[in-house]
């Protein structure tokens, strides 16, 4: 007779308190409903265009990967400086296979297929994302078993590595690339592809939903009524197809795109279902309580730093496929957006909390006003000096909303 | 001058909601001049919250109700405004700046200076008027790091008193001070009495309020429930009014019976990781069995906090000796193994140590527990919440909503929650560091239930305590300690309050002597 009741009680209790957690959210969708609105109007409409929303969500992937992996890194309590120059290197690796080792190696051996082409491509890809991997991996392990602070071993990071990619590209551009590199970064998802996406991001929504709700009900958990939780999952499913039709109105999805979606749903399910995702909120939430209760904080330490890595080894890739060729000053300054963008989307510097969907918002966010401020033709020294102020801004809100509430 | 007995301050029908709460339900009381309030109530009872009221915390228009003080209508826009009528408050937590001086923290924010520019001979001559008003004899320029915590308190106090003070508010002082520096602070408090200064004092501590206070008001659930002079009334009578009913007895009636040998202790031995040359703890052997509780008394500082963390695999580089659980030879290195080996820790300092406060209750009493809640990596939210539900309601964890965040709780009520994040591991030994600390009345009986329904269960619990009475009335054998070393094993029957205490002011030798004098006087 308990026990029901109990869960009856606990799951009304959850629906509010999503909702409370989810106004933040809120908030910032408004947020950037109201820039779009604003850039919309001033660029006559311009900037709704599918044209121009298909380049903004391109313009967005590079930095989302990165944002993704900040998350994780903050939310630890630890900052990571050296995403920018781990991202260049790990481009001009890919590059470098594609256009020198691999093709030198392919005529000192006389193997044919290593020459340009789709197989170098992988082997490009897998080293680039190797390379990022390693790297994460030393630098967590100077942060977890050296007790050097990630600030400052991120910050010797993004010396040796920007040093490092001068080093191995003498400072000219590394290019061109194979057309199959080439269009990771630059080719689009055509209309079957699209479609197929759309359902099976459909499909994905109710699947989840309702498994979700098959193991509510499996524990004695109150469960939503059936058609609140129908209807939520129609919402996402509503907003996924009408992404893919507007995106098709133009070229259709961009590839990085449907690589930064797929990405995002793994890592976000990561970070708030797996052990590592928990294990991550609750070092940055209290590392000493963290310890007592048994996790192997270096490890984790370590893995959240393979895995931002490995984010930045992505990043690359589509970096010097977007460019078609590795540059010496590739990924400068990439750090602070992803930086910013985990900020604005509520990642908490303290550490202890944090949320990827909000990051990706935060990094449409800063990509919009690059976007539109450029339509506008304002001078690029106004575009930093407006983003410096909206990170200020929504950390500001953020604070005061927080001390309100409290 | 102030006229003895005259109403400083009276709190007319205030009521304070928050969201889904309500904190106060129409107080009204009256503080005279010159007296020394006593105030206590259950955590979580509103005390805080009207103390927030008072030193404009939550500003005038945030509540409903009315204060007069000093014959006028008391409308705080903020701290600034309430200090400036001679209101202070000295919080329970500390809040001082460890490297800054002593001086410097007293005079925080109100520096004597001229154009920005600090005058450093008055600051320290101020510094110095405040410290001997205090009767607190460390130099004016030492770090508060380098105090003790008892010195800190008396910091707060100077603080607090530098400028015009007409009323001082206390909340829990003595949370962290041993004996000699509570009866320092009882001086200080009746010679600032003497001098006119009005004071109100929080705490659970009922002997202390007994001793200073003129009159105890008590509030239970946001409301007054009475005010009386200290001399009408007796322990139990308070303890009746804080919890609404007749107290039982303030421990339970023991239903455990000590099994087989479960935890073997033998010449354990950590040095001192701050200086290698001493140790922490020295040679200590004891044993605990299933079914029991075995007490650690001692002086704050003699080692007991080291002890159980390091038999935790959590304190110390250098740890001899060897340890046996349920007859098996076992080495812990770390927390991992500890909890792999059956222990929990419950942490002498819930919000430091204990719990991540932020987080929810749910995701708090899960932290250690998440491998057995998880399908591989993943963990399996609905097996989560269903599980720690179940400790929520066995314990009666109170929480306002189920993703309630630790911080929006009661102190009792975080206790639990640290006692139930250990509990969910099942562990075969639990060893609990202060488990009542700064909790209130009710929520300590509780806990001593629970103890004791584990301990039938047959874990062996090991319980550090400052309290004597909670010592006395909870442990089967007590261990006690004297600078790192085990001063005596005592059975229950055989240990008292002054025994305990001679045998951790003076260790083995001298406590037994002196425990043997009295004895012999008695006889």
């Amino acid at each position: 007779m308990g026990k029901p009741e109990i869960g009856l009680s606990v799951g009304k209790q959850i629906v509010a308190g999503r909702v409370r957690d989810n106004l933040r959210a809120y908030t910032m969708v408004f947020a950037l409903l109201v820039i779009w609105i604003a850039l919309a109007f001033a660029t006559q409409g311009t900037f709704l265009e599918p044209r121009n929303l298909s380049n903004l969500f391109r313009q967005t992937a590079i930095n989302g990967y990165l944002a993704i992996g900040m998350v994780f890194i903050i939310t630890a309590g630890h900052i990571d400086l050296s995403v920018g120059a781990v991202a260049g290197l790990a481009g001009a690796i890919a590059a470098m296979m594609q256009v020198h080792w691999l093709p030198a190696l392919g005529a000192a051996w006389g193997i044919e297929w290593l020459q340009p082409g789709w197989p170098t491509t992988m082997i490009a890809i897998l080293a680039a994302v190797a390379v990022g991997t390693i790297i994460g991996f030393w630098q967590g392990f100077w942060v977890a078993y050296g007790d050097v602070p990630a600030f400052i071993v991120t910050l010797g990071g993004l010396l040796i590595f920007r040093g490092t990619i001068l080093g191995i590209t003498k400072g000219v551009n590394i290019g061109p690339m194979d057309p199959s590199f080439r269009g990771l970064g630059q080719s689009y998802l055509g209309f079957a592809g699209g479609m197929s996406l759309a359902v099976l991001a459909v499909a994905g929504v109710f699947a989840f939903a309702l498994a979700a709700r098959r193991n509510k009900i499996k524990y004695n958990l109150a469960v939503r009524p059936l058609w609140v939780d129908v209807g939520i999952a129609g919402i996402y499913s509503a907003l996924a197809v009408g992404f893919v039709i507007t995106m098709q109105r133009y070229r259709g999805v961009p590839l990085p795109v449907v690589f930064l979606i797929v990405v995002a749903v793994v890592f976000s399910f990561i970070f708030r279902r797996t052990q590592l995702g928990r294990y991550t909120c609750a070092i940055g939430g209290n590392l000493d309580a963290a310890r007592l209760s048994g996790l192997n904080v270096r490890r984790v330490t370590i893995q959240i730093f393979a895995l931002m890595g490995a984010l930045c080894g992505l990043a690359g890739i589509i970096l010097t496929a977007r460019l078609n060729a590795a540059t010496a000053n590739a990924g400068n300054q990439f750090e602070l957006n992803a930086i910013a963008s985990c900020v604005i989307g509520g990642t908490s510097l303290a550490g202890g909390a944090g949320s990827i969907p909000g990051a990706l918002l935060g990094a449409l966010v800063m990509a919009s006003v690059d976007n539109g401020l450029s339509m506008l033709n304002v001078q690029a020294f106004w575009q930093q000096i407006i983003k410096g102020l909206i990170l200020m801004t929504a950390v500001l809100m953020d604070a005061k909303s927080r001390s309100s509430s409290s | 001058m102030p006229q003895a007995g005259n109403i400083l301050l009276e709190i007319r029908n205030v009521t304070k909601d928050f969201p889904g709460t309500r904190a106060l339900d129409n107080v009204s009381m009256e503080v005279r001049e010159g007296e020394i309030l006593g105030l206590c109530g259950e955590n979580g009872a509103g005390k805080s919250t009207l103390m927030k009221i008072l030193s404009g915390t939550y500003p005038y228009g945030t509540y409903e109700g009315e204060m007069v003080y000093q014959g006028e209508p008391l409308r705080l826009s903020g701290i600034r405004e309430s200090e400036a009528k001679g209101v202070r408050i000295i919080h329970q937590e500390l809040a001082l700046v460890k490297q800054m001086s002593v001086a410097e923290n007293i005079y925080l924010g109100a520096e004597p200076a001229r154009f920005g520019i600090v005058n450093q001979m008055k600051l320290y001559s101020d510094t110095r008027a405040l410290l001997d008003r205090v009767g607190l004899s460390v130099s004016e320029t030492s770090l508060i790091g380098s105090l003790g915590v008892g010195q800190r308190q008396m910091v707060e106090i100077a603080k607090a008193l530098r400028g015009h003070v007409r009323l001082l508010i206390l909340d829990e002082p003595t949370s962290a001070l041993n004996d000699a520096e509570v009866a320092n602070l009882m001086s200080t408090l009746r010679d600032l009495r003497s001098r006119g200064v009005t004071c109100i004092y929080i705490s659970h501590k009922l002997r202390e309020l007994f001793d200073i206070a003129d009159r105890i008001t008590v509030i239970r659930d946001g409301r007054v429930i009475g005010t009386e002079k200290t001399a009408d009334l007796t322990e139990d009578m308070v303890i009746a009014m804080m919890v609404g009913r007749a107290p039982t007895g303030r421990f339970p009636a023991k239903t455990r019976k000590p099994g087989p040998v479960m935890l073997k202790v033998r010449n354990w031995t950590i040095k001192d990781p701050e200086n290698r040359e001493l140790y922490a703890v020295r040679d200590v052997s004891f044993e605990v069995r299933s079914g029991e509780i075995l007490g650690i008394s001692g002086l704050m500082g003699s080692g007991r906090t080291e002890l159980v963390q390091s038999l935790f695999g959590e304190y110390g580089v250098e740890v001899s000796g060897e340890m046996e659980i349920a007859g098996q030879r076992c080495t812990v290195k770390s927390s991992r193994d500890a909890i792999a080996l059956g222990m929990g820790l419950v942490t002498e300092d819930r919000k430091t140590t204990g719990l991540i406060t932020m987080h929810t209750v749910t995701s708090n009493i899960a932290l250690p527990s998440l491998p057995r809640l998880s399908n591989g990596p993943v963990v399996n939210q609905s097996l989560e919440l269903a599980s720690t539900g179940q400790f929520i309601e066995e314990l009666n964890i109170r929480v306002p909503a189920i993703d309630a965040t630790v911080d929006t709780l009661s102190g009792g009520n975080q206790q639990k929650v640290s006692l139930a994040k250990w509990l969910m591991t099942n562990p075969r030994i639990l060893m609990m560091d202060e488990p009542t600390r700064g909790i209130d009345v009710g929520t300590k009986y509780q806990i001593y239930e629970i103890m004791d329904r584990l301990a039938a269960a047959g874990m062996a619990i090991i319980m550090v305590s400052s309290e004597l009475p909670e010592i006395l009335g909870m442990s089967d054998r007590i261990l006690v300690m004297h600078e790192g070393t085990v001063a005596a094993i005592l059975e229950r029957d055989e240990a008292d309050a002054e025994t305990i205490m001679s045998l951790a002011t003076m260790g083995a030798e001298m406590g037994k002597m002196r425990s043997d004098e009295n004895a012999a006087r008695e006889r």
